[in-house]
């Protein structure tokens, strides 16, 4: 098995996901301490930073959406059967025998089964879901304070609850995560390559006569 | 090339810091400064009434001032005598009854309940003259009590179970001119006292507020802008705008702090969102009875004890009655945390005579309309104040009992101690049924709190209301609260599927050590 040093997270999309990473944590620390949990900055400061880190975070999807979509980044995020139930198998059993990943990491494919599905389900479900409670969150007041009826809502134990929801998702994603990241090649391989940009990756001898032609700075 | 673009950023951000920090704004002022401005320039009077000779003169006594009054003021006596001040009623709607006419003449409360058969007592706050439970000329102009509103010289006084008279030995002469427009002072000799006593009634109104500093009340306090009841009570030819709602029932003419603050007056955009619902005050009071106490609950069922055939009184230790023989036993605090109600201006009353639906619970004298889902309420302190008073068991009825007298022997339970005989002569003076039977019943009446202003510093914070328990709000559930309220189900459901996701990676993670 040849390995080669491949440039496969590029800078902005190293850039973003460690400020999303950062915003969401640091959305999830003061959005619970409004839910009431407990108490660290103050109420009226939670909801403060919260509000600040969430127009930040709005700003930030707008970018990535963008970068997404003139990229072909989006490609990447394809939900596909194709080899899920190998990939399932080896996270339950196989890595425990030290068996090869089942799928191969590639620029032009950085993502196995599972992690389409789960990404793919992030950004067309849950984080869109908390968005759009947030915003509501912010702006409910508005239709009725202007005598909109027909935009009106009645209470907020809707908005909160899914934005609760999404919340909790969120959580429960993050610790998986951060656990996942863990079964690269070694321990840290995953996380040395977030930061640099580089990974060692398995190459296939035929494509390896042919560079990969996106070069996005 | 990426040289390039960092130095165009470190040169953009250097020019947004220099810009931003060398160049000034125009700053125009705010709008709390422009009312400050407005409101501490003191009226100047446009007439010196110590230089009228009809008034440089000796008053027999204080009706013969009146007479004067009218001579030059000849149309204020109109305008006094169809105000609800002087006919101790007014008409109002009451929703799901319709028009009624109600007032002190024949309003219950749940303090000394009632006025009928008690009037020469009670006239102590009627801006009359010669009031008594046998009667009254509502239409004799010279009955009107110009003085207790006008005196400047805060000399005049009224005196006790006299039907409204003034005290005899009162120099009118220096009153007289001295007369202007009502101070502080004027207002607060009846408003600072109801209920019969300092600050009784209704908690945010003591005598506290003739001279208040700063943190009693910051609109009023004398080192700011020294405000006047009728600085806010604007006034037009004796309608004094604001209601109480202890007698009012209708959302009109009242006073509002946005008359001057508007509805958005925070920095903070989230504070301006909060006064749809909120009302100023809910933040702006944090607690009233700042310094003399009020009374929270009163027993007039433990009235009528006796120490060797005279009635006697109990103090604690700040000097409060505790129990007098005559009304019975009181619970008083200060620096009280209000109860909060929805409120959209409107209120149902009791009125003698209503039968008691359920005699389990407590009668509500007052019940303030509104609610989470009416666009027009918001959340208001209110001051609870429950007693147990008198009622006809088996007519289901509030007694309005006979309580002053001049003698004994005529059924006045200040005097004789006999419910009997008090429930007798006072449903007989409110023309009301009594079946003989007297029994006590709870009741509860809601008095909007709405001075005793706090500095801006210590307003409410927002972790007294936004709090899972124990929060001013804690009672007023109707509504979800973030930080408050949160679905039980869901906090189980996502901690416990956080829990296990933790349990969940420890397993894979020990598997894999294991198995290196």
């Amino acid at each position: 098995m040849k390995t080669k040093k491949v440039y496969i997270y590029h800078s902005f999309e190293r850039f973003w996901h460690w400020l999303q990473a950062i915003l969401i944590i640091f959305l999830a620390f003061t959005g619970f301490e409004i839910h009431g949990n407990y108490r660290f900055f103050g109420f009226e400061e939670a909801v403060r930073y919260h509000s600040i880190a969430a127009y930040m975070f709005l700003i930030l999807i707008v970018f990535a959406i963008f970068w997404h979509f003139a990229t072909g980044e989006w490609k990447q995020y394809i939900p596909t059967q194709n080899n899920m139930k190998a990939q399932v198998r080896y996270y339950l059993s196989g890595i425990f025998h030290h068996a090869p990943h089942p799928t191969r990491k590639t620029v032009l494919s950085k993502l196995n089964p599972m992690q389409r599905l789960t990404y793919f389900g992030l950004k067309i479900l849950i984080i869109p879901l908390s968005v759009l409670s947030g915003l509501a969150y912010i702006f409910y007041r508005y239709p009725q304070s202007y005598q909109i009826k027909y935009l009106n809502i009645e209470s907020l134990k809707v908005i909160a609850v899914i934005h609760t929801i999404a919340a909790f998702l969120l959580i429960a994603f993050l610790i998986v995560h951060l656990y996942l990241i863990t079964t690269g090649e070694t321990l840290t391989s995953n996380l040395k390559a977030m930061i640099t940009g580089y990974e060692e990756l398995e190459v296939d001898e035929e494509e390896d006569m042919v560079e990969p032609k996106e070069q996005i700075s | 090339m990426r040289k390039i673009i960092g130095a165009l950023g470190i040169m953009a951000l250097i020019l947004v810091v220099v810009v931003g920090t060398l160049t000034t704004r125009i700053i125009k002022p705010t709008k709390i400064d422009q009312l400050k401005e407005q409101y501490s320039q003191k009226h100047e009077p446009s007439v010196d009434h110590s230089l009228f000779p009809q008034l440089n003169r000796e008053f027999n006594s204080a009706k013969d001032v009146t007479a004067e009054c009218i001579t030059c003021h000849n149309k204020r006596h109109t305008e006094v005598m169809n105000s609800n001040h002087w006919n101790w009623e007014r008409e109002e709607y009451i929703e799901g009854r319709g028009i009624v006419s109600i007032g002190k003449k024949n309003a219950m409360n749940n303090f000394c309940i009632g006025t009928q058969g008690n009037e020469k007592s009670c006239a102590k706050c009627h801006v009359g003259y010669s009031m008594d439970s046998k009667g009254f000329s509502f239409t004799d102009p010279n009955n009107i009590d110009c003085l207790v509103c006008h005196d400047n010289t805060e000399t005049y006084a009224k005196a006790s179970n006299a039907g409204g008279d003034a005290v005899p030995t009162l120099d009118l002469n220096n009153i007289a001119t001295h007369v202007g427009q009502p101070k502080r002072t004027n207002c607060g000799v009846c408003h600072f006292y109801g209920g019969g006593g300092d600050n009784v009634k209704h908690g945010d109104l003591s005598s506290d507020m003739f001279y208040p500093d700063q943190d009693i009340d910051v609109h009023m306090a004398v080192e700011n802008m020294d405000m006047q009841c009728i600085t806010c009570h604007k006034t037009e030819n004796h309608v004094i705008s604001g209601k109480m709602y202890s007698l009012s029932s209708m959302n009109h003419n009242r006073v509002f702090c946005s008359d001057c603050h508007t509805e958005t007056p925070h920095e903070s955009q989230i504070l301006n969102e909060h006064t749809l619902k909120v009302a100023c005050q809910t933040c702006h009071i944090p607690a009233y009875a700042k310094g003399k106490s009020t009374k929270m609950a009163w027993d007039w069922s433990t009235a009528g004890k006796l120490k060797d055939g005279k009635p006697y009184h109990e103090e604690d230790s700040l000097g409060n009655h505790t129990y007098l023989s005559i009304k019975g036993s009181f619970v008083w605090d200060n620096n009280v945390i209000p109860e909060y109600q929805w409120f959209n201006g409107k209120a149902v009353h009791y009125l003698e005579g209503d039968v008691i639906a359920d005699t389990t619970k407590p009668v509500v004298m007052n019940e303030l309309l509104g609610s989470y889902a009416d666009q027009d309420s918001k959340i208001i302190p209110v001051k609870v104040h429950r007693a147990i008073q008198p009622f006809d068991p088996v007519n289901r009825i509030l007694i309005q009992p006979k309580l002053y007298s001049d003698n004994q022997g005529e059924g006045a339970f200040w005097k004789d101690f006999d419910w009997q005989t008090a429930a007798e002569e006072g449903m007989k003076d409110a023309g009301l049924p009594f079946s003989g039977e007297v029994a006590f019943t709870k009741t509860e009446m809601n008095w909007p709190v709405n001075h005793m202003v706090a500095p801006a510093n210590e307003s409410v914070s927002c972790a007294e209301c936004h709090a899972r328990e124990d929060g001013r709000l804690a009672e007023l559930n109707d509504f979800y609260l973030p930080g408050r309220d949160y679905s039980h189900i869901l906090e189980n459901i996502g901690f416990a599927t956080i829990f296990l996701t933790l349990i969940g990676i420890a397993i894979h993670a020990a598997f894999r050590i294991i198995s290196k």
